[in-house]
């Protein structure tokens, strides 16, 4: 039994329906994400023990635990304390707190190599501490390292997948969906697997604008 | 407050990092309008006493007042970090290494923190910008970054940030050390305008001519004391300590 295509076209809606909602969990948690790994990465470094130690915890069950199994827990665990997220928000929630913890990582790092005479600086004008990471030390430690916080980004759209299990018709269940009418799941994964390059394609396009942007302030 | 105050006064000063004790016992006054220059061998507390002045290196004992406000006080921590903050918008200060923000225009970099703590309009921050700018020879490099200026350009901006707080006295760490022989003199000449302007300046420098042009006192150091002071032509001329001949003997001899 040869691959026959034809089926696609009929399906096609479908998938660009799934695209979209593929496109739309990205983009929603990669921007929580990202100022998710910005305050985690503040509480780390500046919080008092008495949040940075719970916070430590909180990090641990990101980083230690699989991503699939924190879907699990905020969209079918935390319905039995009340509190019942559409699947859409929970893998938002799941994704983007997920990689906010290794943004952290990557921002921590960089906030601690700015130039020490930064702070310095700034504080000399009279700015506190606080309005000094904020205007200074963490514009800074962000544009260093938006090219692995890209990468996280990358990893983040290619995860999105696992939304599928809890519902989200994202490119995945869609696919799953069609499959499951018509039998041909190697022409529909083939397919799905085209969408999600040419999605990474646009994102990196993306991405390198934002690198080229953040150049000429260094 | 009494009328006879010096306008800056640092009085028994100690500071101390673990056994080592690199300030001991300065006292120092400098009046209104007044230029001094620190000059001393590397190592020998001038800076570490510069940067106590806006406590950036906080003392380990004494007292540094300004126009009649403790500096220094003994506050809880969260209102001293809001008395520091303030007092430290009326001192400038200018670094070896610029400290320019990388990240911000020229522009932006004077007007970053006028714009945040005084509140002032896009529009008076322009001006601001503008006025601070041209005053240091700037203006037309106002929309450049950082990166794409040499380092007399950025001394110069980094003067020009400073002085945009309005600040009622300067503090240059050996503000022309990084830079190359050729660019000094343009970092000189703005310092120098700033002298005729009666600025009150408090200069740690290894440039014994120019300190010796601009300023109306030189305070030697070493070892964390206060050697020798006085005018300059006393202090550079007629040295009465052995200490200070050797300093000023051994840099007249690197500089030739």
């Amino acid at each position: 039994m040869g691959l026959d295509f034809s089926v696609v076209p009929k399906f096609f809606d479908i998938l660009l329906l799934g695209a979209f909602w593929t496109i739309a969990i990205t983009v929603s948690s990669a921007i929580l994400s990202f100022f998710g790994g910005i305050v985690f990465a503040v509480i780390t470094l500046y919080a008092p023990w008495f949040i940075r130690l719970p916070f430590r915890a909180f990090e641990w069950l990101f980083m230690g635990t699989p991503l699939l199994l924190q879907l699990f827990l905020i969209y079918f665990g935390l319905v039995q304390i009340g509190i019942d997220l559409p699947a859409f928000v929970a893998g938002v929630i799941g994704l983007g707190l997920h990689f906010a913890v290794y943004n952290s990582e990557l921002i921590q790092t960089a906030i601690i190599a700015v130039d020490r005479g930064q702070m310095e600086a700034a504080r000399t004008l009279g700015l506190s501490r606080g309005q000094a990471l904020r205007k200074v030390v963490i514009p800074q430690a962000v544009r260093d390292v938006i090219p692995p916080i890209g990468n996280n980004m990358i990893a983040l759209l290619k995860d999105s997948a696992l939304v599928s299990v809890i519902g989200v018709s994202e490119l995945t269940l869609s696919a799953q969906r069609a499959i499951g009418r018509t039998y041909r799941p190697f022409e529909f994964y083939i397919v799905v697997a085209a969408f999600y390059y040419v999605i990474n394609l646009g994102m990196e396009a993306v991405l390198r604008r934002i690198e080229r942007r953040s150049q000429l302030s260094r | 407050m009494t009328a006879s105050q010096p306008f800056i006064e640092v009085r028994q000063a100690r500071k101390c990092y673990g056994e080592i004790e690199v300030l001991k016992d300065i006292s120092l006054t400098v009046d209104r309008g007044q230029i001094v220059a620190i000059i001393g061998p590397s190592g020998s507390g001038k800076s570490t006493l510069l940067r106590a002045i806006n406590d950036l290196d906080p003392l380990t004992a004494g007292e540094v007042w300004l126009d009649g406000v403790r500096v220094n006080k003994t506050l809880p921590h969260r209102q001293y970090e809001k008395h520091i903050n303030q007092m430290r918008q009326h001192i400038g200060m200018v670094f070896q290494h610029f400290n320019l923000f990388p990240h911000l225009t020229v522009r932006d970099n004077v007007t970053m923190a006028p714009k945040l703590l005084k509140g002032i309009s896009d529009k008076e921050a322009d001006r601001l910008a503008e006025e601070q700018l041209a005053h240091v020879g700037m203006l037309e490099r106002i929309d450049y970054f950082p990166s794409q200026l040499s380092g007399g350009q950025k001394q110069r901006v980094a003067i020009a940030r400073a002085l945009a707080m309005k600040p009622k006295l300067m503090l240059f760490d050996e503000a022309t050390s990084a830079l190359d022989p050729e660019l000094v003199e343009e970092v000189n000449l703005v310092m120098k305008k700033l002298a005729e302007e009666h600025m009150t300046m408090i200069i740690v420098t290894h440039e014994m001519d120019f300190a010796a042009s601009v300023c109306d006192r030189v305070i030697f150091m070493d070892g964390g004391v206060v050697v020798e002071e006085g005018p300059p032509e006393l202090v550079f001329r007629n040295p009465t300590q052995d200490r200070t001949r050797n300093f000023l003997r051994k840099h007249l001899e690197g500089a030739k």
